[in-house]
């Protein structure tokens, strides 16, 4: 049996960073994950975009955590190799009305502590968006914005954490809680987890665990997002992520470079019941196809690679849901929704500060090992694949096992042997790239699922 | 550190039209073959049936012996066939950045046959919606699975498509103890040759829904069915199944061409060739199914006889195409191949015009337009059908002037 200081529910990239964060202090922490891997629901499937924040509720917790989560996420990602890049927005005005919001949004930049922003006109618009669709009648810049690898994230945030000696259980599905004077028991499908503190970082389950502990304050529609990945070949048509202005309906559908050198578009944005419908619709994608041929009729000349369906975690409140309940040592992460990869690290500041009002002693320790060097999937970067020194030194990094994406054995290799290993040929992708090109798996998956039997020890297919 | 080797010829791709032309140009040049794959040999390596050889090695053989053979030959021609080579980019006109187990270097060529075949369009190109299961494949992966890993695909099977390349994923289905449940296509017919159609599908007892398509797929972690919609009456039905294999819908493999900027064809979207496969940059080559996706392997082969000569021309006079007229295709064509009539380019391989459809015709009477005339008319003996190469005689564009305008070809 598991006994800590403080419990981490959720393996996604909130309760990674919440782990990683307090696995720096003087407290034995554990991160409870109900999947075989981390970052395998809401954390896989997002846009991935570094957000500013300057179209957030000013003054609410959520801008204040944006803001100084993306400090935080872009200095660490120095460091930990995490791929980011700095493309920028243009939120492009469509019609008169849309015109005119314009310089109300940048004011509301301004408000959320953001003032790099700046209207650019028409022309200004096409020399930075060269094939975007005509009509366009100015834009907002906003060059902060930028694209970061949420898997690499994710996987550094776990990584430190258990470099810092938290203890990653995955497969541990919270079922019961019994929450007692000075402990408190998580049940779980893989046994008890008796811990001090409870942080609720469960995501679409988070209205859950919080009404075992016997709250009623949300509830967690999840709202789905198709996305459509274009192939590599697209990705110099568009330099910048190009937004609408937002509507009362929300952020509407964007167009944006990868960080792994594609072109997305998406997201729709559907309130549904299933928590765990993932599957990408007819209506949808149809939706997305057209809205990409009256943004950038070009793109869609290009193939698809890749189109999924994400589930974000709102609720029917505006902002985040963040609470501490002292009596029951008990930290409510809940409402996170697709502003959570910027905020993350925040987040995990945030918490400390929580517990440290509660009386906890949440000092750093000394003893800290280095920030892990990750792996770099980016495709603005140096990969093995062209790195002539590295394959000098190791033959393996030369030896690709998946051409479109041109990811080496090494690759694959070391992913099995990293100290957050993938379970599967999904986590494989999202440490390596391999399988997520235009192929998909036509000339490697029989050899890269071969790979994964021999790693995990099973006829994986 | 990156070196580099410079050689008469390099071919990137070692399949039927690379290694052919390998063999042809290596008695008296220089010639370097880059493969990515461990194994030299390209798609027939893992097509292990009947069926291979009979145009060009005149003889019918399996898809590993074939590609065996054609190794054999490049090799004991002279030819260096290098595997676990890809080629990811270019340093150059004729330079090529490769990276292999032995180092990242560049490689030039005074002459660069590309010849890196085409794929198929994996499900996700063909935007069906739906969960994202394991056990979707293509035609290609479940080959390789098969033929080179050895593993079972699954026990129940829907194959997406009837054409020629369908009937070759039924067969190593077969092989692998997993039965077909269903073969579907869009069209009216089958679309495989017409002597195999009836034949074989009595004795594969593979039951066929024409007029279909897949409209989504089921299943969380496995595929447990997919929903197909009948495109006659718009109802949809939900067939059990635990693999699909999407076939067909073949799109080249055109990366190394499209980075380096050459013309590409928008109908075939590989790159733009004349008659002699010459591509828009002088000293690059381009040869078979990445020119016409695709054609059977003894034709990719036979272009790589044809370029040969061609490649063989340009390292002695360094002469390259003038500027030619586009040749286009009409419905229900959707490409043709050659797509560009050049002065002096003589014919292509086997002098014939390789065409795509969409669309059934009987009796086609091909015409060709060019600047508002007719230059040319032709009835054929064979029909157009979906999901073959229809192949037409070269002699329709001899009226056509390379110095004119666009030439069209359609049918009357």
């Amino acid at each position: 049996m598991t006994v800590v200081d403080v419990a981490v529910v959720g393996g996604g990239i909130v309760g990674c960073a919440v782990a990683r964060e307090l696995a720096g202090r003087r407290l034995s922490v554990a991160l409870l994950e109900a999947r075989g891997d981390i970052g395998d629901v809401t954390s896989k499937a997002n846009t991935a975009i570094l957000h500013t924040g300057f179209d957030a509720t000013p003054g609410s917790l959520e801008s204040r955590l944006v803001r100084r989560g993306y400090d935080l996420l872009t200095a660490y990602a120095v460091p930990a190799g995490i791929p980011l890049e700095r493309v920028g927005a243009v939120l492009v005005a469509w019609d008169d009305e849309q015109l005119a919001t314009l310089p109300t949004l940048l004011a509301k930049a301004v408000a959320n502590g953001y003032d790099h922003g700046g209207l650019i006109d028409v022309d200004e618009v096409y020399r930075r968006l060269p094939n975007l669709a005509p009509g366009a009648l100015g834009g907002l810049l906003i060059p902060d914005e930028s694209i970061v690898c949420s898997w690499t994230s994710a996987l550094a945030f776990a990584t430190e954490a258990v470099h810092r000696g938290a203890a990653l259980l995955l497969r541990h599905r919270v079922t019961g809680v019994d929450v007692g004077p000075e402990r408190t028991v998580l049940r779980t499908e893989a046994g008890d987890v008796t811990t001090s503190w409870v942080v609720n970082a469960a995501g679409l389950g988070a209205d859950v665990l919080d009404r075992l502990l016997g709250h009623d304050r949300f509830t967690v529609v999840p709202r789905r997002g198709e996305l459509i990945v274009f192939d590599k070949l697209a990705r110099e048509l568009v330099e910048h992520i190009v937004l609408p202005v937002p509507t009362a309906r929300g952020k509407g559908v964007l167009v944006s470079p990868t960080i792994y050198g594609n072109v997305m578009l998406g997201p729709t944005s559907e309130n549904i019941e299933d928590r765990t419908a993932t599957a990408t619709t007819t209506h949808g994608l149809e939706f997305l196809l057209d809205k990409g041929r009256a943004l950038m009729p070009r793109l869609l000349e290009e193939d698809v690679t890749a189109a999924y369906a994400g589930l974000r975690a709102a609720t029917e409140h505006d902002d985040y849901v963040v609470d501490v309940d002292a009596d029951q040592r008990y930290v409510l992460l809940g409402g996170i929704r697709s502003t959570g990869l910027t905020s993350s690290l925040a987040l995990a500041e945030h918490v400390v500060g929580l517990l440290a009002a509660c009386g906890l002693d949440v000092d750093p320790r000394e003893d800290l090992p280095a920030v892990p060097r990750m792996p770099n999937i980016g495709e603005a970067f140096l990969r093995p694949y062209a790195d002539a020194e590295r394959i000098d030194a190791d033959p393996e990094y030369g030896r690709l096992v998946c051409f479109c994406e041109r990811v080496s054995r090494g690759e694959v290799r070391d992913a099995f042997a990293s100290t957050v290993p993938p379970c599967d040929l999904d986590g494989l992708r999202r440490r390596t790239r391999a399988l997520m090109g235009r192929c998909q798996g036509f000339y490697c998956g029989a050899e890269v699922s071969r790979l994964l039997g021999e790693s995990t020890g099973g006829g994986a297919s | 550190m990156t070196s580099s080797t410079t050689v008469d010829v390099v071919v990137v791709g070692a399949g039927p039209a690379g290694l052919t032309a390998a063999r042809d140009l290596a008695r008296d040049r220089s010639v370097l073959v880059l493969d990515r794959e461990a194994e030299a040999g390209g798609i027939p390596r893992h097509s292990d049936h009947l069926g291979y050889g009979m145009r060009d090695l005149r003889r019918v053989t399996t898809g590993p012996a074939y590609a065996r053979r054609l190794v054999e030959a490049a090799r004991s021609a002279g030819a260096e066939v290098r595997t676990e080579a890809a080629a990811t980019g270019w340093a150059g006109e004729r330079t090529l950045e490769v990276t292999s187990p032995s180092g990242r270097r560049t490689v030039t060529g005074r002459a660069v046959v590309l010849a890196t075949g085409a794929r198929e369009r994996p499900r996700s190109a063909r935007l069906v919606p739906g969960d994202r299961p394991a056990g979707v494949l293509t035609t290609g992966q479940l080959q390789n699975l098969v033929h080179l890993q050895h593993r079972s695909p699954g026990r129940r099977a829907v194959v997406v498509g009837a054409e020629l390349v369908s009937w070759s994923a039924v067969l190593t289905l077969r092989e692998a103890g997993c039965a077909v449940v269903l073969m579907t296509t869009q069209h009216e017919q089958g679309e495989s040759y017409a002597a195999l159609r009836g034949p074989a599908r009595l004795a594969l007892r593979v039951p066929v829904s024409t007029r279909t398509a897949v409209v989504r797929v089921v299943g969380r972690d496995r595929v447990e069915g997919v929903e197909i919609r009948d495109l006659r009456t718009g109802q949809t039905r939900v067939v059990a199944c635990d693999t699909v294999v999407f076939t067909g819908d073949w799109i080249p493999d055109h990366e190394l061409a499209r980075l380096g900027g050459l013309d590409v064809d928008p109908a075939t979207k590989g790159p733009r060739v004349d008659a002699a496969l010459r591509t828009s940059r002088p000293g690059v080559f381009a040869a078979g199914n990445v020119v016409h996706p695709v054609d059977t392997a003894d034709v990719a082969a036979l272009d790589g006889r044809h370029v040969a000569d061609h490649v063989r021309r340009w390292l002695d006079t360094r002469t390259g195409a003038e500027p030619g007229a586009r040749i286009v295709a009409l419905p229900p064509f959707r490409w043709v191949a050659p797509s560009l009539l050049t002065p002096g380019a003589e014919a292509p391989a086997r002098r014939r015009l390789l065409m795509w459809a969409d669309e059934h015709r009987n009796v086609p009477r091909l015409v060709a337009r060019q600047d508002g005339r007719e230059v040319g008319r032709r009835s054929m003996p064979w029909p157009v059908a979906p999901g073959r190469v229809f192949r037409a005689p070269w002699s329709l564009l001899e009226k056509a002037d390379p110095r004119g305008g666009e030439v069209t070809i359609g049918v009357l």
